[in-house]
């Protein structure tokens, strides 16, 4: 078996020297009757041609994005990734390295994270960024529970621009605890009144900029009406490239930015992993979850990096923690610096650029599809569509599928108990689409609709 | 290091490398995109960006080279012997890899229409039904995306069922001294209080400590198995039984999975849920801390609470349940969309490659070459139990008495010797522990020059050489470093100014 260097000789002569008649005797602690006599009835090993041969065919059972015009967001982006990332990403010193705990043999994962770390506090604006969460979704339940920590409040408010699956995951976190979140109805058309609704409970208000349907708005005065009843204001970026034409949150007034940042340098991969982006103020650094890389010096005085601050770990602190994390995302956070490090300050405004052109050049087209309305007045990379009153989007959607094409992602897949949202697809387009793409979604969609 | 410093500062292949913040070259790029043409400033909603944000530019080259000096500025398996306790540093295959990066795999939305992903869903099928069959459990959560929020998961689960019971008073979970860190913080995140049970002096739980906890408001246990110590719970069966007994869930650890994989079903312990370290047991590679994945198997009992979304058998074949429906109470959702997808395509990867006869091999070798390690290094080192070891092997420092060595020290020498240093002072319950898990795919080669070099540096150490030890790392790339001064005023950042 090619991963396994021992041989039946190897095995025979370290038993000699352990003193045991078989590997089986080694497993004398196991109770008799729960230990198995043979292999499981499962199938047998296989070399690399079968198991390549079998994946491939798992493989070709998809649609996948570079086989279709494809318009899906809500979340997950589809961007180009520089082919000389992943020949970086592969090296075996990055991609077979353990969390780098000895530091002596760890400096070019911690130079990394702590470069990470820079880049993600100058795009969101903010003092300081951890070393990863999970996933965005992860990252927002995270930065509800400090934000309680902080200000020593129980009540989180979750905007109905929140993507729905960090409205669930931030729900399910807070569910045994003394905390509380309280949810907004989703806000397609950017309606909801957040400011009615802080008081001197509230630990935080969760806000996502571009909103789930697109939306993007100004956070100052959000950020003043929290600031003045004593709460947070947690932004979201669920698309980082935006940061790359926005005004970042931290300029907005953010206490805490979150962020899913598997759109710089991670691909789809159906959803995960992902990569939470995780940054806030100096002076709340002591409060935040997750590793953080640290400079310092050695024995000769040269600079160098170590994990640090980390008593604020589980590792250390246990059930007083200010996380249970532990594993996070550290090759996914170093595909996206690579990926920032290629794009540079003048690539990073320029894709970002791109992406907006994009939208707006769909949205131009889609003008020529009767009974179809964008709801949002501005956006970066994505917008929110209704059909039409009597049009079910998830059938569109499935029609569209029918004809190659990825045409967005219907509301109902996440409400689906909401009829006002029924007729609601959310549209994404990004660099990677062409003009023929937008060609073939306009005129199917007026065969769909028709 | 002998002879005159470098002009450069570099030495042969160590070589000096700046942060990219200091290497800016505005105007250069690495990335040529097309002109976006004229912005519409209609749709920004007020607030475009205004002034630099302070990125560096950089070319191609540049950055391939950066990255590159990094990398080699660090130690993976693929560069030597990685005996890190409680980690399972094995092998990471390159098909996996290969597989992961299959377009029909890689490039895919999760929110595609379920039709067009059925492959997809067939990848977390596949990769559900091979861990159910190899734990005895009947039902899985797939989304936890590492060891602790599988933890949180498992543990979710058992508070869920408790309050569908109308037992939301049991908050009380018992987790023993030798537990890792995220058990405890894993339970205070599910509002559970911590009671810590006792070892005996073999290593294992005190049952009669622990039975004598058990109360109405007990929640459960929470127990590694193999624990971290490296040994089995001899006693897991009465275990199990006594927190049953008292109306409990049994909660296992599965990071140390690998010690029995194919050889024992923890169904058949008693144990109603773990997870499972896709990252460890399953080899897919970590990456420098992440990512993992942590899918929990439940028992039937907790089954139901299981958080979505799930896949199951349909009429229209594979479907991705993403909110409530008959018969289940899903406690919630631990993470967006449907879980470490490119790592499950490499777990599966792995054990289709391994098999049903492979994994067992694989176990088996694990715990043959600790077993090993323990039995030669036991007259050069203290082990801390005697009899068999399962796949790692527990050393503590009395060897090291009165030498004026210490673990830490000892550990920083092996750096110099060409080793990642095994896992020390952990588990707390010995002294100075040091913690060796060599895995399967260490060859004996390997293991008998780690033999050597160990004992080597164990006789220096007793010799009188503390002095050596305390100097030591000296051939890295940087020498031990001022963790103190990091933690007292932090520099978590480059900045323009400093």
């Amino acid at each position: 078996m090619r991963y396994l260097p021992l041989t039946e000789s190897d095995r025979r002569a370290m038993l000699d020297v352990i003193g045991a008649k078989d590997v089986d005797e080694l497993f004398r602690d196991v109770p008799a009757a729960a230990r198995l006599a043979e292999a499981l009835p499962l199938p047998r090993h296989q070399g690399e041609m079968e198991v390549e041969r079998a994946f491939t065919r798992m493989a070709h059972k998809n649609l996948s994005a570079g086989c279709a015009p494809f318009f899906i967001g809500a979340g997950v982006y589809r961007h180009h990734i520089p082919a000389s990332l992943d020949q970086l990403l592969l090296r075996g010193e990055f991609l077979t390295a353990y969390t780098p705990y000895q530091p002596e043999v760890s400096q070019g994962t911690l130079q990394a994270l702590f470069q990470f770390q820079t880049q993600v506090a100058m795009i969101t604006g903010m003092d300081v960024a951890n070393a990863s969460m999970y996933d965005g979704a992860t990252a927002a339940a995270e930065a509800a529970i400090m934000a309680c920590r902080v200000t020593k409040r129980n009540r989180v408010i979750l905007s109905g621009t929140l993507h729905p699956h960090y409205v669930e995951t931030t729900e399910t976190s807070l569910r045994y605890t003394e905390m509380t979140a309280e949810a907004l109805p989703p806000d397609p058309l950017g309606f909801e009144d957040l400011l009615g609704r802080i008081d001197a409970a509230t630990a935080c208000v969760v806000v996502q900029n571009p909103g789930f349907f697109g939306g993007v708005k100004d956070l100052r005065p959000l950020a003043a009406a929290c600031h003045g009843a004593g709460a947070l204001l947690v932004v979201m970026v669920a698309e980082p490239t935006s940061l790359g034409l926005f005004d970042s949150p931290g300029a907005m007034g953010a206490d805490i930015v979150v962020a899913e940042g598997q759109s710089l340098g991670i691909g789809m991969n159906f959803g995960g992993p992902g990569l939470g982006l995780f940054a806030t103020r100096d002076k709340f650094v002591r409060q935040m979850p997750g590793r953080l890389a640290g400079q310092t010096v050695d024995v000769d005085g040269k600079r160098g990096w170590v994990l640090t601050l980390s008593t604020r770990e589980q590792h250390i602190r246990r059930e007083k923690a200010t996380s249970n994390i532990c594993t996070n995302s550290g090759l996914c956070a170093l595909a996206f610096s690579i990926h920032l490090t290629l794009l540079g300050e003048t690539g990073y405004a320029r894709l970002a650029e791109l992406n907006h052109a994009a939208a707006v050049r769909l949205e131009g087209k889609l003008k020529a599809v009767k009974g179809l309305r964008v709801l949002a007045g501005s956006y970066y990379n994505e917008f929110a569509v209704h059909l039409g009153d009597d049009v079910d989007a998830a059938q569109v959607v499935d029609a569209l599928a029918d004809r190659g094409i990825l045409g967005g992602v219907p509301a109902s897949r996440f409400w689906p108990s909401w009829p006002e949202l029924r007729p609601v697809l959310i549209l994404a387009a990004t660099e990677t689409n062409t003009e023929a793409d937008m060609d073939s979604l306009v005129s199917a969609l007026k065969e769909v609709l028709s | 290091m002998s002879g005159q410093p470098t002009l450069s500062g570099n030495r042969g292949l160590q070589i000096e490398e700046k942060l990219i913040f200091e290497m800016d070259n505005p105007g250069s790029v690495a990335v040529d995109l097309p002109e976006p043409g004229p912005i519409d400033l209609d749709r920004m909603g007020g607030v475009a960006r205004r002034g630099r944000i302070g990125l560096p530019d950089l070319s191609e080259p540049q950055v391939v080279r950066h990255f590159t000096r990094l990398s080699q500025k660090n130690y993976g398996i693929d560069s030597g012997f990685y005996p890190l306790g409680s980690c399972t540093m094995k092998h990471n295959p390159r098909l996996s890899e290969k597989m992961a990066r299959l377009p029909g795999l890689a490039d895919l939305h999760p929110l595609q229409p379920q039709k067009t992903v059925q492959g997809a869903l067939e990848v977390i099928d596949s990769l559900a039904f091979w861990l159910k069959e190899l734990t005895g459990l009947p039902a899985i959560a797939m989304s936890p995306a590492a060891g602790a929020h599988g933890e949180w998961c498992g543990l979710m689960a058992i508070r869920a069922a408790h309050e569908d019971r109308g037992e939301g008073h049991r908050r009380r979970m018992l987790v023993p001294e030798s537990a890792h860190g995220t058990n405890p913080a894993s339970a205070a995140m599910c509002g559970f209080t911590v009671d810590p049970i006792p070892a005996k002096d073999n290593g294992r739980v005190d049952l009669d400590a622990m039975k004598a906890k058990l109360g109405p408001d007990v929640a459960g246990l929470m127990l590694t198995n193999p624990n971290t110590c490296g040994l089995f719970e001899s006693e897991i069966i009465e275990i199990a039984a006594a927190i049953h007994g008292a109306g409990g869930y049994f909660y296992c650890d599965g990071a140390n999975f690998n010690a029995i994989v194919g050889r024992v079903r923890v169904a058949d312990l008693g144990i109603d849920c773990m997870h499972i370290n896709l990252h460890k047991t399953f080899s897919t590679p970590h990456g420098g801390g992440g990512p993992g994945a942590g899918p929990t198997v439940l028992s039937a009992a907790l089954a139901p609470y299981a958080p979505v979304p799930y896949v199951v058998h349909g009429p229209q074949g594979l479907e991705l349940v993403e909110g409530a429906r008959e018969g289940a109470k899903p406690f919630g959702r631990v993470k967006g969309f449907h879980g470490q997808f490119g790592v499950f395509v490499r777990a599966l990867a792995y054990i289709a490659s391994m098999g049903a006869d492979g994994l067992r091999q694989a176990s088996g070798d694990a715990v043959l070459n600790a077993n090993y390690l323990q039995a030669s290094l036991s007259d050069a080192l203290t082990a801390s139990f005697d009899g068999p070891c399962m796949h790692e092997a527990l050393f503590d420092d009395r060897f090291l008495k009165d030498t004026g060595v210490t673990t830490l020290d000892f550990a920083k020498a092996l750096i110099d010797e060409g080793y990642h240093p095994m896992t020390m002072y952990f588990p707390l319950v010995v002294h100075g522990a040091l913690l060796m898990e060599p895995t399967e795919t260490e060859s004996r080669e390997t293991l008998d020059q780690f033999i050597a070099v160990v004992k080597g540096l164990a006789g220096r150490a007793k010799a009188g050489a503390a002095e050596d030890f305390k100097a030591a790392p000296r051939l890295t790339p940087r020498r031990r470093l001022d963790e103190t001064l990091a933690a007292r005023a932090p520099v978590l950042r480059w900045k323009a100014s400093t």
